[in-house]
C-alpha cells in the first residue's frame, strides 16, 4: 500500500526529500549547530516561513481540493498560538516569580504563587485575577492538546451551523471572515482575558531551557520542518484516495456529488475541521518563533493573503501551496524589509516598503486573470502536460464544473 | 433748554425724596465702614444686607459697583465713591447719591476697595433679586442662569417676589420652574416641598433631576449610633454591593466596636520578625509554604503573647453580622425624600421611555449609514452577482475626493455639492475601468472574482495611504448642519444624521426609479436573468455590465462622501464598513433592495440595542452581532427577503 501510493505520487516523495535536504543544509549553515553563515533571525524566519508553508497546505485542502475559500483559517492559526502562548507565558513567569519569591523570609505559599503570576501577567490590562480560560495553564499537556482542539472545536461548531445551512460559494467565505473579525474584535477587549490588543509576549523563551536563542531556533526549525512534512504527508495521503475523490466532486459539483448518495456536509465538515487543527498546530509553532501573538495577527486581513498565497503558488496541487506561501512571504519580508534600494522614475521616488503591498495586489489580479494554476502550473509546462483545447467549453453543463485547466487531473 | 430744566426739575425732586427719607446711601455705607473696609467674608453679609434692604434706588449700582471694584474710599474723611481711573495716577470721582462727578483726586488720597472672590460671590447674590426685576429681559435670563448655577436659599423669596412682576410669558414660566425647584431644595416648611415634588413629578429636566438627586443621598452607618430622628433607607446586610464586608468591618473599627485584625500580609510580617534561627515557634520555616502552616504557627506566637491575638473564627465576615447597619438619608425628613424616591422613579420611568426612542433614533441613523454603505452593494453584488471586496475602497475614495474638493473650494456647502457629483464620475469612472479590465474576464467565477477584487482592494488602500499619509484628513461637514435637533434633555438627534438618513431614503428612491422605471434598469434585469435572451432582443449585456457595475461603485463614492461627513476620512474607512455592507446584503437577501433596507435596519438596530446592554464597549456590540448574525443565518439562509422562484437563479 505505501509502496503504492509513494509510486503514485511521485512528487511527495520528492517533496520530502527537498525539504529534509533543505533543512540539512541550514543546520549546517547556522549559527547553532554549524557554520554560522546564516544568522540566527534568519534561521527563525526560515522556520516561521515553514509553517506559513504547512498552513498554506491546509488551506489548498479546504479551497483547491474541496473548493471552500475558507477566510478564517489564519483565526485558528492565531489560536493555536495563543494556546501555547498562554502556557509559554504562564510557566515563564511563574519561574520568575518563584524565583524572586524565594527570596523572601518565608517559602511563598501556592496562592501567593498564582496571584503574582496573575499580576504579571495581567497587570497590563489592570487586572490581577486568572480567567477561566487560563484554567489549564500550568500543564503543558493539555494546552498542547488545546492547539488542536479549540480551533477544531470552533471550526466543527461553525462549518456545522454554516454547511448544514447549506451556505456556499462566496456567501461562506464572507461569513467565515466575519467569525475571524469577530474574533479578533473579541480579543481586541481587555475583558477577553487575553491581554486585550497587548496579547502574550516574550513567547521565544522556552520556560527552563538554558539554550541560547541560536540552538533553540533550530529546533523551532526542525520542529516546523517535520510538521510540515508530516503535514503535507497526510494531506497528499487524505487527497489521493477516495476521500480526496469526493472532496473534488464536492468542489466540482456539489449537487451532483449529493444526489449519489453522499453526505456532502460530513465530508466538508471533516476537511474543515482538519485543516482547522493543522492551522492549529502550525500556528503553535509560529508564535514561538515570531516572539508575541496578538488580535491583529487574525485580522482578517491575514486569511486573505493565506489566500493570495495558495491562489500564486497553484491551488489544487499541494506543493503549489508551498512554493506560494514561502515565495511570497519570503519576497514580501524582502521588499519591506527595506533592504532593496528605491526605485528613481524621474520625480516619482518608488519605496518599496510603501509600494510593495499595490505590486502585490496587482499582481494577484494578474496571476487571477492570467495564470489560474499560479508558479505551480510551470510544472505542468515542464512535464508536458497540457490541457485538452474545448475552444472554452466547459466540461459539465454547470458554470461552475470542473474548467478545462484543471481536466488532467 | 427745555430739556434741561425738567432734568434740573428731576434732580431737585430726587434729593428732596432722598431727603424727606433721610437715608442716604453714604449713611449706611458710612453704618458700616467698618466692614466694608476690612471686607472679610464673615462679617460683610451685614453690609451687603443693609444696602440691599435699604430700598434706595441707588443700592442695586452701589453693589454692582462694589463687586466691580469701583468703590474707592477718601482717606481723609472716609467717605465712598464711584471711581472711574484717569491717567496720571488720577481718579474721576462720583457720587453715589447724586451720581454726579465731583472732579478728580489723586489715587495717592483714595483707597480702592477690592472685595475678594468670597465676597463678590455674596454680592452677585444679593444683586440677583434687582436683576430679577430688571427692566432688561437678557440680564433677568441671565440671572436665572446664575441662580440655577449656584441655587441658594437665601434666592428664594426674591425670586417668588419677582414672579409676580414677570410680565414676559417666557420669562414668567421659567422664573416659575426655578422657583419650584429652589422650593423642594430649600423651602423651610415640609408640605410645601412636598406639594412641589408631587408637582414637578415625571419632568424630564435635567435640573429637575439635579434637584432630586441631592435629596437622596444616603450614607452607610452603624445603627447603634444613630439618632432615633435619623431619617432611615434601609437595612443593609454586610456583603451587600454598598457595604462590603471589609468597609462594614472598618466602620466598626472606626466606632470602637471592634480590634482591627491583622491580615494575612500583616501576619505573614510578624512571622517574618519572630524568625530566630530559621524557626518560628519551633517550626522550621521551610515547612511554612502553605497557608494552613503559617496560620497554625501564628496562633501559637499569639498565645505566647508575641504577636496581636488571631484567629480564624474572628474572622470580619462573622463580627460584622453582629451588628445592624442602615443606609440614612443626609435629608432629615422622612416624607421629603419618600415624596422624591416616587417622583425619581416616575422620572426615570419617563427617561427609560425617551431614551429608548432616542435609542431609536440612534438605531435608524446607523441603519441609513449601513444602507449608504450597502446599496452601492446592493447593486453590484445583489442585482450582478458581482462580489467587489474593492466595494470598500470605491467608499473610501468617495471621501477623499470630498476633501480634495475641499482643498480648492473653500466654501463648505458649495464644496459639498461639487463633491458629490465629482465623487460620482471619480467612482464611476473607477467602476467602469474594474469592470472591463478585471471582472469581464470573470464572470460565473465568483470565489476568484472576490480574491481579485481583493488584490485591487490592497492596491488602492495602500495607493491612498501613499498619496494621503496615514493621518486622518478631515472632511467638514457645512455649517447648518452642525448642531442637534433637540427634542428634550433626553431625545436629540445630530442635523448631520438627519441629513444621511434622507440621503439614504434619497437613495433608495433613485434606485428603484432606476432599476424600475428607466430603459437601464429594464436591461440590467434582463441581462442579470438572462445574458443570452437578453442578448438576443438587441441589448448589448457587456455595456448593461459596465454601466451598472459603475453606477454601483459611483453610488459608493457618494455615500463616501457622505460617511467622511461624520468619520474621520482615513485609508481605512473603506474596510471599516465592507464587512458590514456585505452583512447588510446577505442578511437583507440578496438581489432585493427592500431586504437590504431590512438589513440595514435589523443590523443598525441590533449593533445599537447591544451597545444598549454594554455601552462601554463597542468591540463586544460588534462581535455579538456577527456571533447573532451567522446563527440567523441558520434560519433565513437567503436572508430577510428571500427571491423565490427563477429570480432567485440558482
Amino acid at each position: 500500500m505505501r509502496n503504492s501510493f509513494v509510486a503514485r505520487h511521485p512528487s511527495v516523495l520528492a517533496f520530502l526529500a527537498l525539504l529534509a535536504l533543505f533543512t540539512l543544509g541550514v543546520s549546517v549553515l547556522s549559527e547553532g549547530f554549524g557554520i554560522g553563515l546564516i544568522s540566527t533571525s534568519f534561521v527563525k524566519t526560515l522556520g516561521k516561513t515553514l509553517c506559513l508553508c504547512l498552513i498554506a497546505v491546509a488551506m489548498d485542502l479546504i479551497w483547491g481540493y474541496c473548493g471552500i475559500l475558507s477566510l478564517g483559517h489564519f483565526a485558528f492559526f492565531g489560536l493555536g498560538g495563543y494556546m501555547i502562548g498562554m502556557w509559554l507565558m504562564y510557566e515563564r513567569t511563574r519561574l520568575i516569580v518563584e524565583g524572586s519569591l524565594a527570596q523572601g523570609a518565608l517559602p511563598p505559599t501556592e496562592q501567593e504563587i498564582v496571584d503574582a503570576i496573575g499580576t504579571q501577567i495581567f497587570g497590563v490590562v489592570g487586572s490581577s485575577d486568572f480567567p477561566l480560560v487560563w484554567a489549564f495553564a500550568d500543564s503543558l499537556v493539555l494546552q498542547l492538546a488545546m492547539v488542536v482542539l479549540v480551533p477544531g472545536l470552533l471550526a466543527l461548531v461553525f462549518g456545522w451551523l454554516a454547511f448544514r445551512s447549506r451556505v456556499t460559494g462566496v456567501y461562506l467565505s464572507i461569513l467565515t471572515q466575519a467569525m475571524t473579525l469577530a474574533l479578533a474584535l473579541y480579543l481586541f477587549q481587555n475583558d477577553s482575558g487575553l491581554r486585550g490588543n497587548n496579547g502574550l509576549s516574550g513567547l521565544q523563551n522556552l520556560p527552563g531551557v538554558e539554550a541560547p536563542q541560536s540552538v533553540v531556533s533550530l529546533w523551532f526549525f526542525w520542529a516546523s520542518a517535520l510538521a510540515l512534512g508530516l503535514g503535507y504527508l497526510l494531506a497528499a495521503w487524505i487527497v489521493s484516495g477516495k476521500f480526496g475523490s469526493v472532496i473534488r466532486g464536492i468542489r466540482d459539483n456539489e449537487a451532483r456529488v449529493r444526489f449519489l448518495g453522499y453526505s456532502v456536509e460530513i465530508y466538508k465538515l471533516a476537511v474543515f475541521t482538519l485543516t482547522a487543527c493543522i492551522a492549529g498546530i502550525a500556528g503553535a509553532l509560529y508564535y514561538p518563533q515570531a516572539g508575541i501573538v496578538n488580535p491583529a495577527e487574525i485580522a482578517p486581513i491575514a486569511s486573505i493573503y493565506l489566500a493570495v498565497w495558495v491562489a500564486i503558488g497553484g491551488r489544487g496541487r499541494l506543493y503549489g501551496a508551498v512554493i506560494g506561501a514561502a515565495f511570497v512571504s519570503l519576497v514580501s519580508s524582502w521588499f519591506t524589509g527595506g533592504q532593496i534600494p528605491d526605485l528613481v522614475l524621474g520625480p516619482l521616488e518608488v519605496k518599496w516598503v510603501d509600494w510593495w503591498t499595490i505590486v502585490l495586489g496587482l499582481s494577484f489580479v494578474l496571476v487571477t486573470l492570467f495564470a489560474p494554476s499560479g508558479i505551480g502550473g510551470l510544472f505542468d509546462l515542464w512535464q508536458g502536460r497540457r490541457p485538452p483545447d474545448r475552444h472554452g467549453a466547459d466540461l459539465g453543463p454547470d458554470a461552475g464544473a470542473l474548467r478545462e485547466q484543471e481536466a488532467t487531473e | 433748554m427745555t430739556r434741561l430744566i425738567i432734568a434740573l426739575a428731576a434732580l431737585l425732586l430726587f434729593c428732596a425724596q432722598a431727603m424727606a427719607q433721610d437715608t442716604t446711601v453714604q449713611s449706611v455705607l458710612q453704618a458700616h465702614r467698618e466692614t466694608i473696609e476690612k471686607g472679610s467674608r464673615k462679617s460683610i453679609s451685614a453690609a451687603i444686607d443693609a444696602i440691599a434692604a435699604s430700598g434706595l434706588p441707588q443700592a442695586q449700582e452701589v453693589l454692582q459697583v462694589w463687586a466691580a471694584k469701583e468703590m474707592w474710599q477718601r482717606a481723609a474723611d472716609g467717605l465712598f465713591f464711584r471711581g472711574t481711573e484717569k491717567p496720571a495716577r488720577q481718579v474721576e470721582l462720583f457720587d453715589f447719591d447724586t451720581g454726579q462727578s465731583l472732579g478728580t483726586a489723586s489715587r495717592d488720597r483714595l483707597e480702592q476697595i477690592k472685595p475678594n472672590s468670597g465676597v463678590r460671590a455674596m454680592i452677585g447674590t444679593a444683586l440677583v433679586q434687582f436683576q430679577l426685576s430688571d427692566p432688561d429681559p437678557n440680564r433677568r435670563a441671565e440671572s436665572l442662569d446664575a441662580i440655577q448655577r449656584s441655587p441658594g436659599a437665601e434666592l428664594l423669596a426674591p425670586l417668588r417676589a419677582s414672579v409676580r412682576t414677570e410680565t414676559e410669558p417666557a420669562l414668567k414660566a421659567r422664573k416659575m420652574r426655578v422657583e419650584r425647584l429652589l422650593t423642594i431644595a430649600f423651602d423651610p416648611d415640609e408640605s410645601s416641598r412636598i406639594a412641589a415634588i408631587d408637582e414637578m413629578s415625571g419632568d424630564l429636566g435635567v435640573d429637575m433631576r439635579a434637584t432630586l438627586n441631592p435629596l437622596l443621598v444616603t450614607r452607610i452607618a452603624l445603627a447603634e449610633g444613630l439618632p432615633a430622628t435619623a431619617n432611615i433607607r434601609r437595612e443593609v446586610e454586610p456583603g451587600d454591593p454598598v457595604l462590603g464586608v471589609a468597609a462594614a468591618y472598618d466602620m466598626l473599627i472606626a466606632a470602637g466596636q471592634a480590634q482591627p485584625i491583622p491580615d494575612a500580609e500583616v501576619r505573614k510580617a510578624l512571622l517574618i520578625s519572630n524568625m530566630v534561627d530559621g524557626q518560628v515557634a519551633g517550626v522550621p520555616v521551610h515547612r511554612l509554604d502553605t497557608q494552613e502552616a503559617r496560620d497554625a504557627v501564628y496562633v501559637q506566637l499569639a498565645q505566647a503573647g508575641l504577636v496581636p491575638r488571631w484567629s480564624s473564627a474572628e474572622a470580619p465576615e462573622v463580627v460584622v453580622t453582629r451588628h445592624r447597619f442602615v443606609e440614612v438619608y443626609s435629608e432629615p425628613s422622612a416624607a421629603v425624600t419618600e415624596a422624591a424616591e416616587q417622583a425619581l422613579t416616575a422620572i426615570e420611568m419617563r427617561v427609560g421611555l425617551n431614551q429608548a426612542i432616542d435609542l431609536g433614533l440612534d438605531a435608524l441613523s446607523l441603519a441609513s449609514i449601513y444602507f449608504l454603505a450597502a446599496i452601492g452593494l446592493a447593486i453590484t453584488f445583489g442585482v450582478m452577482g458581482v462580489i467587489n471586496m474593492a466595494h470598500g475602497e470605491f467608499i473610501m475614495m468617495g471621501a477623499y475626493t470630498g476633501y480634495m474638493v475641499q482643498q480648492v473650494i473653500a466654501d463648505h456647502t458649495l464644496s459639498i455639492l461639487v463633491a458629490i457629483p465629482l465623487a460620482f464620475a471619480v467612482t464611476f469612472a473607477a467602476g467602469v475601468a474594474m469592470e472591463r479590465l478585471v471582472i469581464r474576464h470573470l464572470y460565473n467565477r465568483p470565489l476568484e472574482t472576490l480574491l481579485a477584487t481583493f488584490g485591487i482592494s490592497i492596491a488602492l488602500q495602500q495607493l491612498a495611504k501613499n498619496i494621503f499619509g496615514t493621518q486622518a484628513r478631515p472632511l467638514t461637514a457645512p455649517g447648518w448642519l452642525d448642531g442637534a435637533w433637540v427634542l428634550n434633555d433626553v431625545v436629540s438627534i445630530s442635523y448631520i444624521r438627519v441629513a444621511i438618513f434622507v440621503l439614504a431614503l434619497i437613495f433608495l428612491g433613485l434606485f428603484l426609479f432606476i432599476m424600475r422605471r428607466t430603459r437601464l434598469g429594464l436591461e440590467t434585469r434582463a441581462v442579470t436573468q438572462n445574458p443570452r435572451m437578453a442578448a438576443s432582443m438587441g441589448i448589448n449585456p457587456d455595456r448593461i455590465n459596465m454601466l451598472t457595475f459603475g453606477l454601483g461603485s459611483g453610488i459608493a463614492g457618494i455615500a463616501g462622501v457622505a460617511i467622511g461627513l461624520f468619520a474621520k476620512v482615513t485609508s481605512e474607512l473603506g474596510s471599516d464598513y465592507i464587512v458590514q455592507s456585505f452583512m447588510t446584503v446577505v442578511v437583507g437577501g440578496v438581489g432585493n433592495i427592500w431586504g437590504t433596507l431590512a438589513g440595514a435596519a435589523m443590523i443598525g438596530t441590533l449593533q445599537k440595542g447591544i451597545e444598549w446592554f454594554n455601552p462601554s464597549n463597542t468591540l463586544a456590540a460588534q462581535t455579538y452581532m456577527i456571533i447573532f448574525i451567522i446563527i440567523f443565518i441558520q434560519f433565513r439562509s437567503r436572508g430577510i427577503i428571500a427571491l423565490k422562484g427563477r429570480a432567485a437563479g440558482d
